[in-house]
């Protein structure tokens, strides 16, 4: 086990929080003793992606790294950092990926812009099939 | 031998198929083609090929035949006979020759059994049946051969992965095909018809079957799916809006579009060109899910764009048929008028806003899965999760279950909102009084609250058609509708209740040692070590409590696989009426306690059994449809014998018989 950790961090681009030692980072699988800090650490952590994982949160993974993400999210509720400011902070080392929360941006814009497309053509068809007249 | 066998068969059910094709086009020219009387036969010999090439396949895994690379890659001869069985559809290969085999044994039914439509309609439905079929043999003989023999055979096979030993999981792919095979023959029908131009009620009531049948199966392909990933994944997540659950969701969300808009067709000659679009929709979204969980496109864009002959296969047939039916209904659409007018207070207004509030839900979806792939396949790398379609299909979901919530106490063509008055009035006093109920007892999300707020009045308003009718005499049907309705109720519920109520418990405990979750007194009793036929685990002894309550033990273990080597968590859970406690075992800490993750879940079971009712009504409905046809068929058949008898007795020509 201890190999493959070591393996993944070799492999691992950008090493993440390199100066904890070998075993699970603390708040890998502790709560925080605040429940409002633990509310606010979990919210988040249930928004920010596994990169070891398919499609898994890391709220949901027993990866190593989405331990240490889990453990970085904590200690930095904790330490009375404001959740989107961590995920800013995640988001420029990881890049926009690690986010399952996407911002308009020049890549995202469609995603923001095609759902108002589709309220407006949905609007647009029920006025056309149940406006007034009544059918067609 | 066995081997080609299968082989053989296959080419000439891909032959079969093309005669089906050819046969059927000419005969929309020429009534009299020669080739338009083996249309028919054509596709019934074609589903008996396909099923035999199926059974060549089975054979092949029974006896572990490890000279065929299909059986050699999945299987072992070690294997428990059911997992063998399994494996000839755990993979691409069996997998695809699965969709086709049951396919084409649903197209030789139609050709056997359906007679109600004129014939032309019906040799147009099974030519597109057989063009659809075309390009799937066409797929599996030309780049997935599930026969193909190795040079030298295999002294063992490699197994199966054990994630994949499991019941549940051996029966989930064939229940999700059935689901898109039956969308299948429902686009078949709407093809045929717009072909033919007879979208007429009795189309709507030949294909509703079909609909409801796909529709029943990927409900509970769904439901099992998630229940499977809630338990074995070890975290207690019942929904990820991960692409692969969106492959299913997609079609699911087409095919209930569907049957209700052909409900409306059949039962009010309304909604002709909308219920073939969705029609078309709706196998669209099972090629769709189908290349998307086929292709390997999911693992990487750049996995496909190295390996990308099976993911370009599925992209070209799926812009064939996509393409060319849009284009059909482009071109017919116009000329199939939207048939009766209703008013905008009707049962139908009701159907058509949900209608397009489902359409709306599955493009975001689609967008929200499709979009990422898109991104990376030009070089940025997106993800897109809960944070996102929760909120952008709630602002579709949510308008939808409140005009659910109503729309089956209007009635047809025309109504009055007086009318509903006092029943609408009861529906919103009840969710006011729980908002403000929850509101001051708790205080939730938004989403949350909205799912809580909306079930419960829907969950009354689903049995208030029956209110005022005799039971014994309301159509099976009528229940089927009542039950799936109740069924989405209990289902959303659950989600609500699951998202805003669940208390979760991590800890590290020493043996001996107590943790606390929401009521529930949790002691670890003991670790033991266990070992099964390829595995051995970590086995907690945990001693729950709840309250005063008797003390049950559990045991989940943490497992350790050898071939191949791999990890799973078994959770083990308390079910009680109101919820479950959720329990996993983790590693040992340094300091020699365990790590254990507790929740407490109120009502999460609900989420299932909200999904299994609806699948229960789909069911009812079927029943209930399937037997009105057969009793208004016999009906008819017994007419017509009467009247040749009456005409029999008195000797008088046919013509003068019918005036009595």
């Amino acid at each position: 086990m201890k190999a493959l950790i070591a393996l993944f961090l070799a492999v691992a681009a950008v090493p993440l929080a390199a100066q904890d030692s070998m075993p699970p980072a603390p708040y890998a699988y502790r709560q925080l003793d605040d429940p409002a800090q633990e509310a606010a650490a979990q919210a988040l952590m249930e928004t920010l992606r596994c990169l070891k994982c398919q499609s898994q949160s890391i709220a949901d993974s027993d990866a190593p790294m989405a331990g240490d993400m889990r453990h970085q999210v904590r200690t930095r509720i904790a330490a009375g950092e404001e959740p989107e400011a961590i995920r800013a902070w995640l988001v420029e080392r990881y890049g926009d990926y690690v986010s399952y929360a996407p911002q308009i941006s020049p890549v995202t814009w469609p995603l923001f812009a095609v759902p108002l497309l589709i309220l407006i053509v949905a609007a647009l068809i029920l006025r056309r099939r149940i406006g007034g007249k009544g059918g067609e | 031998m066995i081997p080609e066998l299968g082989l053989a068969a296959l080419w000439l059910a891909a032959a079969l198929a093309a005669l089906q094709l050819a046969g059927g086009v000419l005969a929309q020219r020429d009534h009299a083609a020669d080739l338009a009387a083996t249309v028919r036969p054509a596709a019934i010999m074609q589903g008996l090929l396909a099923l035999f090439a199926f059974l060549m396949l089975l054979r092949s895994f029974v006896v572990t035949d490890l000279s065929v690379k299909l059986v050699a890659d999945n299987s072992h001869s070690m294997k428990p006979l059911i997992f063998k069985l399994a494996g000839a559809w755990g993979n691409h290969e069996g997998s695809m020759l699965l969709w086709v085999t049951v396919m084409s044994l649903a197209g030789g039914l139609i050709a056997l059994i359906e007679r109600r439509l004129p014939e032309r309609t019906m040799q147009a439905t099974l030519a597109a049946q057989g063009f659809v079929a075309l390009g799937f043999y066409a797929f599996l003989l030309l780049s997935s051969n599930p026969f193909e023999r190795l040079p030298v055979p295999a002294v063992e096979g490699l197994g199966l992965n054990p994630l994949l030993q499991d019941i549940g999981l051996a029966f989930h792919p064939p229940t999700l095909y059935f689901g898109y095979v039956g969308l299948s023959v429902a686009f078949s029908f709407a093809v045929g018809a717009l072909l033919t131009r007879q979208v007429t009620p009795e189309f709507a009531r030949v294909m509703r079957p079909w609909v409801l049948g796909a529709w029943v199966f990927l409900t509970l392909g769904i439901t099992a799916g998630s229940y499977w990933a809630y338990y074995e994944l070890g975290w207690g997540g019942w929904w990820f809006w991960d692409p692969v659950e969106n492959a299913s969701l997609m079609p699911w969300l087409a095919a209930t579009a569907l049957l209700h808009s052909a409900s409306v067709l059949a039962a009010r000659d309304a909604l002709r060109s909308w219920t073939i679009m969705l029609g078309v929709v709706a196998f669209s979204m099972s090629m769709v899910g189908t290349f998307l969980v086929r292709s390997g496109i999911l693992t990487s864009v750049h996995a496909f764009a190295v390996d990308p002959e099976r993911g370009s296969f599925i992209l070209a047939l799926l812009a064939l048929y996509i393409g060319g039916a849009l284009l059909l209904f482009a071109l017919r659409a116009g000329t199939i008028s939207e048939g009766q007018r209703f008013a905008m207070v009707s049962r139908e207004g009701a159907l058509v806003f949900n209608n397009v509030m489902l359409s709306a839900t599955l493009g975001i979806v689609l967008l929200g899965t499709l979009y990422p792939l898109l991104a990376e396949a030009f070089g940025a790398r997106v993800s897109v999760g809960p944070p996102y379609f929760n909120p952008v299909s709630a602002i579709f979901v949510v308008p939808m279950l409140i005009v659910m919530t109503l729309g089956p106490l209007l009635r047809w063509r025309h109504d009055n909102i007086d009318r509903i008055r006092l029943p609408l009035a009861i529906l919103v006093a009840v969710a006011v009084s729980l908002a403000l109920l929850v509101g001051l007892l708790a205080s939730i999300g938004l989403l949350p609250m909205l799912g809580l707020v909306l079930s419960l009045p829907l969950a009354i308003a689903a049995f208030l058609p029956l209110v005022g009718r005799r039971l014994t005499r309301v159509p099976l049907a009528s229940w089927g509708m009542v039950i799936a309705h109740f069924g989405v109720a209990v289902a959303l519920f659950g989600m609500a209740s699951e998202s805003a109520f669940t208390r979760e418990r991590l800890a590290a405990v020493a043996i001996g040692g107590t943790e606390r979750v929401a009521g529930w007194q949790v002691t670890l009793e003991g670790i033991d070590a266990v070992a099964g036929p390829n595995w051995t685990a970590l086995e907690a002894r945990i001693l729950a409590q709840r309250g005063a309550g008797e003390p049950v033990r559990i045991t989940p273990q943490a497992r350790n696989f050898w071939t191949p080597p791999q990890q799973t968590t078994e959770s083990a859970q308390i079910t009680r009426w109101d919820g479950q406690l959720y329990a996993v075992i983790g590693d040992q800490t340094s300091d020699g306690r365990w790590q254990l993750r507790l929740w407490w879940k109120p009502f999460v079971t609900f989420i299932w059994y909200g999904g299994v009712l609806i699948a229960l009504g789909g069911v009812l409905a079927i029943v209930g449809r399937v037997s009105g046809d057969l009793k208004r068929r016999r009906a008819t058949r017994r007419g017509a014998t009467r009247r040749k008898e009456r005409v029999g007795l008195r000797g008088e020509p046919s013509a003068a018989g019918d005036t009595a």
